[in-house]
């Protein structure tokens, strides 16, 4: 899960990491008493998980909270690549010295943890990274050792900080690495991490993303949440603990197993090319069991979605037999009764298939197609759906 | 020969006294696998009676080796106590370990394959895969054994419904060794180092490689297919569809911004010489061609 700023910046602030007072608002008039509140000069920032905001308009500075309040409502509602402006962050203004970058990720291709740290900070750290490599320090961290101060300190001075500001910039290190293990985090990054003109070292810009394989242990982190942005088929699917992502196709699709259902959409939409560029409307993977229940479930949101006018069902019987997940099928379709409306192209294959195609013959059910392979049915579904 | 398992491998589970672990152990066992303990913490001294097989549960990894002479262990304990599992199948200096586990959290998952890594007398496989097969000789894991039997072929995939799917397109012409390595985004066994192995299997013919997105392991296999592996290797890779930023199921299938992308992936194996089927049946029968079967 990725974080707004504003979630970023208030655990940063549990965990001790300096940064400046600010609030989130999502109206003008909260804009303003939030500005109220800090005082003097604020920044008014728009709150999209997207980069480029700033180009885009989306940060503005107020100069007293009547201004917040004006700057707020032309922020908010704001349309910044795609993400519509539902809040703003009320930050307090500071006069800034310098700008760095300091991050700390989950690097996959050297399975361990890496710091990054540049004095080139305020910029887009990938173009820092292609451009001018020699400045962006990488250094790996073993997660059974952490980071010390000694060794913070040794990676800030190799990555060529000032001397004046490279203590504080360390006990900054220090405290991400806190961040980064006590939330299980997968990257936390401050850019820019700034020097005020008073000397200070504050994280003025901060991106986190938590691992969602954490949250058994971290039950606070359910309400960072953003429920605005969740589309409600991909609500609805999270409730009944279904594997569903909405996609802007026309062939629903179920599966089992999350590699054959990556791969189930690729062939519906290569399928469709032949159909006048027919897509898959989902991603829904029923997992290993696949009760009648699960596939009821799934049918349901997928033939409540719209968009979808044809649906295939993609079964590879591993663990769970055919059978299991034809009978599924069956007794779905009769909890669905006369809501069920679309052609459902099935394939399955593998544990029990004979037994399994069989039941789906003797049902006779009138939408319900069969075919024996992944790439004809697909071709099916493709067909079905441009009609 | 094979690789990682083979008839004389004496396998214990950690948590087969869970209804998974007993589920299927009982599944192994009917594939011929020797199955030899199980290990639940806490529950050492018992013996559980699975299909007859009367099967002696200790509390440690290190008590089931002297017990047993257990050289591999098959993990199905859930994701809050994966790590506990894993770090005393390492401090137990046990050849292989395979996690079946899916949900571990990355940050456990980073700490044991570092502790691993270290100490360095531990290969992990997985987590979050189905583990591996050698047909006829021994199973650990979950991959149904009756798809198919011994063969030639050597596979990889980081999915364990598309290494089913593999296995069962190309059933008549059989495998030397199925690994399911996993869809984590820190996964202890990569292509790389299976791409070696069945190099060096003298009864491994040829390769099929199926990976999806996320990360950059089937770019850094591509490379070492160039430099290192002669025998024929056909791929698949899923996942064109998928949209920026949405994880597909397994948590390390992600694009994230222009990185990880499906055809970046087929266009790097291709470049190295590997052909890519665009649907696993073709990629079956881009094999059947190379093998002219």
């Amino acid at each position: 899960m990725d974080l707004f700023e504003y979630q970023a910046r208030d655990l940063f602030e549990k965990h001790g990491v300096p940064v400046l007072a600010g609030a989130v608002a999502t109206t003008p008039d909260e804009a303003h008493a939030a500005a109220l509140a800090i005082g003097g000069k604020v920044v008014v920032k728009a709150q999209v998980k997207v980069g480029g905001r700033g180009k885009a308009g989306g940060v503005k500075l107020a100069i007293d909270a009547a201004d917040a309040r004006e700057k707020a409502a032309a922020i908010l509602g704001m349309d910044i690549k795609g993400h519509v402006v539902g809040k703003v962050m009320i930050a307090q203004a500071a006069p800034i010295e310098a700008e760095y970058y300091l991050a700390i990720l989950l690097d996959r291709s050297n399975r361990t943890f890496l710091v990054m740290a540049s004095v080139a900070g305020g910029m887009d750290i990938e173009q820092v990274a292609r451009e001018t490599p020699e400045k962006l320090a990488k250094v790996p961290v073993n997660s059974n050792h952490g980071i010390s101060k000694l060794e913070a300190l040794k990676i800030i001075q190799g990555a060529q900080f000032p001397a004046d500001i490279a203590e504080q910039v360390a006990d900054t290190l220090v405290l991400i690495w806190k961040v980064f293990v006590d939330e299980d985090a997968t990257l936390v990054e401050i850019n820019p991490l700034v020097k005020t003109s008073d000397g200070r070292i504050i994280a003025l810009d901060g991106k986190v993303t938590l691992d969602d394989n954490a949250g058994f242990r971290h039950l606070d982190h359910e309400a960072l949440v953003d429920q605005s942005a969740t589309n409600p088929l991909e609500a609805l699917a999270k409730a009944k603990d279904l594997n569903y992502v909405k996609l802007d196709g026309e062939v629903g699709i179920i599966g089992n197993g999350a590699g054959l259902v990556m791969s189930t959409l690729d062939v519906v939409a290569y399928a469709g090319e032949k159909f006048g560029g027919v897509k898959p409307a989902n991603f829904l993977d029923i997992g290993g069991g696949a009760s009648a229940q699960v596939m009821a479930d799934g049918l349901s949101i997928i033939l409540g979605d719209k968009d979808v006018k044809s649906v295939f069902v993609n079964v590879f019987g591993g663990i769970t037999s055919c059978d299991a997940v034809a009978n599924g099928i069956v007794q779905a379709l009769e909890m669905l009764g006369e809501k069920a409306t679309k052609p459902i192209v099935v394939r399955l294959d593998g544990n029990n298939v004979i037994e399994g195609r069989a039941i789906l013959n003797r049902a006779a059910h009138p939408l319900i197609q069969q075919l024996d392979t992944m790439d004809g049915a697909a071709a099916r579904a493709a067909e079905l759906a441009a009609k | 020969m094979s690789i990682f398992i083979s008839k004389s491998s004496r396998v214990i589970v950690q948590g087969m006294t869970g209804s998974e672990g007993t589920k299927h152990t009982r599944r192994m066992l009917a594939s011929g696998t020797v199955i030899v303990g199980g290990v639940t913490p806490g529950k050492g001294g018992q013996v559980i009676d699975i299909d007859g097989h009367k099967l002696p549960v200790f509390n440690t990894v290190a008590e089931a080796i002297a017990a047993t002479k257990a050289d591999v262990s098959v993990v199905f304990v859930p994701p809050k106590f994966a790590k506990a599992a894993v770090v005393d199948a390492i401090d137990a200096a046990l050849p292989l370990v395979v996690v079946i586990t899916e949900g571990i959290p990355v940050h456990d998952t980073a700490a044991f394959f570092a502790y691993a890594q270290s100490k360095g007398t531990t290969r992990i496989v997985g987590p979050n895969c189905p583990g591996l097969i050698t047909p006829g000789q021994c199973n650990v894991g979950i991959i149904p054994a009756d798809i198919t039997g011994p063969g030639p072929i050597g596979l990889v995939s980081k999915s364990g419904t598309l290494t089913y799917q593999m296995m069962y397109e190309l059933r008549d012409i059989g495998f030397s060794t199925a690994v399911g390595i996993g869809g984590d985004p820190i996964i202890g066994t990569t292509h790389i180092d299976c791409l070696r192995a069945f190099q060096d299997d003298p009864d491994t013919t040829a390769i099929v490689m199926i990976g999806e997105i996320g990360g950059d392991a089937e770019e850094r296999a591509a490379a070492f297919i160039s430099e290192y592996v002669t025998k024929p290797v056909v791929g698949y890779v899923a996942g064109f569809t998928a949209p920026e930023g949405k994880t597909m199921g397994h948590a390390g299938a992600i694009v994230s911004g222009s990185s990880g992308t499906a055809q970046g992936k087929k266009d790097a194996l291709e470049a190295a010489g590997v052909q890519v089927g665009k649907t696993p049946s073709e990629t079956a029968a881009l094999m059947r061609a190379l093998l002219n079967r």
